[in-house]
């Protein structure tokens, strides 16, 4: 007999006391998709200003850096905050939208995803900017599904900054609203990465040392309006393509 | 005898533990004025002898099956059984239902006897209503909070509402309090070391309290962290909270 | 396959079935540990180490204590969490089915290993058939179980260890000592010795002027480990959760060394427990609630990573995954023990444990140490050994694991079970007619009132004296004073006061 079928055997004769169905199986896993989705677009109000409070506040909790922008200063801001971290060179993800980056200086050398294609080649490079598919307010966490503007995972990890701008309308209240919006579509399923401030590590007698193995700076722009009417994720052609 | 001693109150039994019984009789006579002096009708059926909690922690919970049904059987008949020790009140409360799961008529026996049994702040709190039992004890005292009683039954705060409402006493909080303090019944024993580590460390608070007697609800407990204070020549004295809730000015303990 | 009737706490067979050993083998490594009393007396003498234990213990509780309150109904919480479990768990040939379609459907290689040879055979021929001589870890509780790096090793490949205190422990050739911070008893001095040391032997060496500042260990360890990530072609990690339904694996972690292995090397290699499934998606919610808080104390920890078989593009792009049986079968046929394959490894009960707290790991003789080691080991690798037979035995059942345990696992229940199972075992022992004497003593109040008279004796030729030494009572008149016995019973005087008749 296979290990699989073994190993199964014994799992089953193990539960023979147990004589209730799967719950799964009667419950299709469909219910609550789509009631947070991007589209639905959550509601202003003071509510909605505290959930955004709340985000700000976690995500600097983690000593990550936040700051808050319209749409039309992330440029600006972007620029600032790339030359105050001495930023020679980043790598631009597929898809990311092009006007962000047009305030940084020539000097500064952008690596298109595509043209990266080499680990050393990442590790060479300073930083990155990205946006993310949702944040978490309770939590602080921004997740990205690696989609257009977000590049392959290794964009996000290698090199040494992350910036990250986060839409107002991408945050929601509660990490069960996020587990709801980024529940993988059958055939198609995302990577995920949750990130919840830099890298850190409490390994050496439980003190926090910030930054070991992931970017050790890590910077959120959170923007309070769409940069175009159907957001920056879609404001580019091929989404998903040229991975 | 106080002339008290028939009052019109409930009709409780009184579960003394036998380790109580046999080796600090002091704690269930002094439940038995505290209770009188409130008005309760005090009973102590002979026939009861041990929850049998020792027997069970050790591995011989068939051992115990008979203290089981010996304790539905003398106890089955009060609307209320109070016992002045929380770990043989858990052992009532958590374990008798375990010990008797495979016998159909002792497991529903035990499921009828088993809630009626209240540790003594249980019962004065929740039962009786009151927290100012009329005690008077002007001495520096501190609190440890038993395991059993604090995560089994969870009598929360209720011992510190009455002793903070005896007349005199000087009440300080004890560092570290809801720690273990090591007994852990025959742990004390087979683990020696790791029990007596970590009683040394509950006796270091204690003694960092300048508290003259150290409470509890548990002898078990007490009698484990008063042999390190002891040994230690500390002069720091060890009370069951029956003791200092049954003092009184003309009564002190 | 026909449910067995007799079966109750043990593993039934139907017939035609290959044997494997329901329980674990121990480990090489394990095989000879003292019962835990005498490993912790040693433990206990080990200064350095308690200081260690007692800041980092009290620094991650009152952290955890700080986040679980900040949940509006944690215990809600915690329900949720242990049904999901159980439901996994219960159904759990299901699920894994199911866990098994969607990931070969997204594209991963899905292998099934008995036991730990098994498992390890798998990923010794998949690596071997990649020609490459090391690959990249991230840290996981059940290689370790496996001894999956020495079995590496044996076939040429270095196994590196990636998460900072695994690989303290690793160039320490330790071993270690927590499930959350392995290297939680050593401190910044002998760690910094221990980089200066070891690092140049397999790697980049420590800069000459390391101090033992936790940020330059930090810098040197990132610096060290930098070259392997980057030119790893394997990486082997193991997984906190396995969603049945959507085939997707999650790995919780702090450093980004998980990211790393996760997502630079061609192939990915992660072996998971059978009891790391969940049923569905929505059940991460909940996990995800509760691990971060329970673990490191945060409210969600830096990083966690989420992959559904292969993504064309990005990651690796073979991808294979060993489900381990490895003893848990054995567990899940305990009615009442198998609540313990709920555990998610969060450490939490470790952490509230005085006497992990005092003794450390590794007296507990596991890769699982704590109130869940004492639980687990003897669950999974039966209890013929001293150290297994010892371990029920290793907790004062104060109940403060039970309390913070975010699934709900009544390790203290578990406990007393277990050492009703090493009683039954064990057959005629000393302590055995002692316990049955004393239960014939007790299930009779004569019988109580003629022993207790020898205890009033002893009280009468006592005085007042404080009792120092007792032949016999040593472990317990080593360091503590007996009680002195009353002159008279509670018993006797209550007859003496209200008279014989019963109430």
């Amino acid at each position: 007999m296979s290990a699989r079928d073994e190993i199964l055997a014994r799992v089953r004769d193990a539960v023979a006391d147990v004589t209730t169905p799967p719950r799964a199986a009667e419950t299709p896993t469909t219910e609550g998709a789509g009631a947070a989705g991007p589209a639905a677009g959550p509601a202003a109000g003071p509510a909605r200003d505290a959930t955004l409070e709340l985000f700000a506040e976690n995500v600097a909790d983690y000593r990550a850096t936040v700051l808050r922008a319209t749409g039309e200063e992330v440029p600006a801001v972007l620029a600032d905050v790339l030359a105050g971290l001495e930023c020679r060179s980043l790598v631009v993800p597929s898809g990311l939208d092009p006007s962000w980056l047009s305030r940084l200086p020539d000097a500064v050398v952008r690596v298109p995803e595509s043209e990266a294609t080499s680990h050393g080649q990442l590790d060479d490079v300073d930083a990155v900017v990205t946006t993310a598919t949702v944040g978490i307010a309770v939590t602080g966490t921004i997740v990205l599904d690696h989609a257009a503007g977000q590049g392959r995972r290794e964009l996000t990890l290698v090199p040494d900054i992350h910036v990250c701008v986060v839409a107002d309308r991408d945050v929601v209240p509660h990490v069960s609203d996020a587990v709801t919006r980024l529940r993988p579509s059958p055939g198609s399923a995302r990577p995920l990465t949750w990130i919840s401030g830099p890298s850190a590590t409490s390994d050496i007698e439980l003190q926090r040392v910030e930054g070991v193995h992931g970017p050790r700076t890590l910077v959120v722009v959170l923007v309070s309006e769409p940069t175009s009417k159907e957001g920056p994720g879609d404001a580019v052609p091929t989404r998903g393509g040229g991975h | 005898m106080s002339p008290a001693s028939r009052g019109d109150g409930p009709r409780v039994a009184l579960f003394a533990t036998c380790f109580n019984d046999t080796m600090w009789p002091g704690t269930p006579k002094a439940t038995v004025r505290l209770l009188e002096r409130l008005g309760c009708r005090v009973e102590f059926p002979l026939q009861q002898t041990c929850c049998g909690q020792m027997l069970t922690n050790t591995g011989y919970a068939a051992e115990a099956v008979p203290l089981v049904r010996r304790f539905v059987e003398v106890f089955g008949d009060y609307d209320h059984v109070v016992a002045p020790s929380g770990s043989c009140v858990g052992s009532v409360r958590e374990q008798h239902p375990m010990i008797a799961k495979d016998d159909a008529v002792l497991s529903s026996r035990v499921a009828e006897v088993a809630p009626r049994v209240l540790e003594l702040s249980e019962f004065l709190v929740d039962v009786l209503g009151v927290t100012d039992v009329g005690a008077y004890f002007p001495h520096r005292v501190t609190y440890h909070p038993t395991c059993h009683s604090l995560r089994m039954i969870r009598v929360a705060d209720r011992p510190l509402q009455l002793l903070r409402a005896v007349r005199g006493i000087d009440l300080v909080e004890l560092a570290g309090a809801e720690e273990c303090c090591g007994f852990g019944g025959t742990f004390a024993m087979k683990n020696a070391d790791v029990s007596i580590a970590m009683g040394s460390d509950k006796a270091r608070n204690v003694l960092d309290t300048g508290a003259e007697v150290l409470v509890a609800g548990d002898n078990s407990c007490l009698a484990h962290i008063g042999g390190i204070l002891g040994r230690q020549r500390s002069g720091v004295r060890t009370m069951h909270l029956a003791e200092i809730l049954a003092s009184t000015e003309e009564h002190p303990a | 396959m026909s449910p067995d009737p007799a079966h109750d706490r043990t593993v039934g067979r139907g017939a035609g079935q290959a044997a494997y050993p329901p329980v674990q083998v121990t480990s090489p490594t394990f095989v000879g540990m003292p019962k835990f009393p005498k490993a912790a007396r040693a433990e206990l003498a080990n200064a350095q180490q308690r200081r260690n234990l007692r800041h980092a213990t009290h620094t991650i509780r009152d952290k955890r204590a700080h986040v679980v309150a900040e949940v509006d109904d944690w215990e809600a919480l915690r329900v949720k969490g242990a049904d999901a479990k159980d439901e996994a768990l219960t159904h759990l040939a299901d699920y894994l089915e199911r866990l098994e379609e969607s990931l070969t459907a997204n594209g991963a290689v899905v292998h099934w290993a008995r036991d730990a040879a098994e498992a390890n055979r798998i990923v010794v021929d998949i690596v071997r058939a990649k020609e490459v001589d090391e690959v990249v870890k991230v840290k996981s509780m059940v290689t370790q179980e496996i001894e999956l790096n020495e079995a590496l090793e044996a076939a040429g490949v270095s196994a590196w260890e990636t998460d900072l205190a695994e690989l303290i422990v690793q160039l320490g050739h330790d071993r270690p000592s927590h499930i959350l911070v392995p290297a939680i008893h050593r401190n910044r001095k002998e760690i910094r010795d221990i980089f200066l040391r070891e690092m140049g032997a397999v790697g980049r060496p420590a800069p000459d002027d390391l101090t033992d500042d936790p940020a330059r260990l930090a810098e040197a360890a990132r610096l060290h480990l930098r070259e392997k990530f980057l030119r790893a072609k394997v990486g082997i990690s193991g997984a906190n959760f396995a969603v049945a339904d959507s085939g997707t694996l999650v790995v919780v972690e702090s450093e980004g060394n998980g990211r790393m292995c996760l997502t630079l090397p061609e192939t990915l290699i992660s072996v998971v427990g059978i009891e790391k499934v969940l049923p569905t998606w929505d059940d991460l919610t909940t996990m995800l609630q509760l691990l971060p808080r329970s673990s490191t104390g945060e409210r969600m920890n830096p990083y966690t990573t989420m992959w559904t078989g292969v993504h064309e593009g990005d990651g690796p792009q073979e991808v294979h995954v060993v489900l381990l049986d490895n003893g848990r079968s054995h567990v899940l046929a305990d009615r009442v023990g198998r609540q313990a394959l709920r555990c998610i490894r969060c450490s939490a009960c470790l952490n509230v444990c005085p006497v992990y707290e005092r003794t450390g790991g590794h007296a507990y003789g596991s890769v699982y140490p704590g109130p869940i080691g004492a639980v687990l080991n003897p669950q999974l690798r039966g209890t013929t050994s001293d150290i297994d037979r010892s371990l029920p035995y290793a907790s004062s059942l104060c109940g403060a694991c039970f309390d913070a345990c975010p699934v709900r696992i009544n390790i203290p229940e578990l406990l007393v079970e277990l050492r009703g199972k090493v009683v039954e075992e064990s057959g005629p022992t000393p302590e055995s007619t002692a316990m049955k004497a004393a239960a014939w003593v007790l299930s009779d109040p004569r019988r109580l009132a003629t022993a207790q008279k020898a205890a009033t004796i002893a009280g009468r030729l006592a005085g007042g004296r404080t009792i120092r030494s007792v032949p016999g009572l040593g472990a317990w008149t080593n360091a503590r004073d007996l009680p002195t016995p009353p002159r008279e019973t509670f018993r006797q005087w209550w007859v003496r006061e209200h008279g014989n008749e019963d109430a």
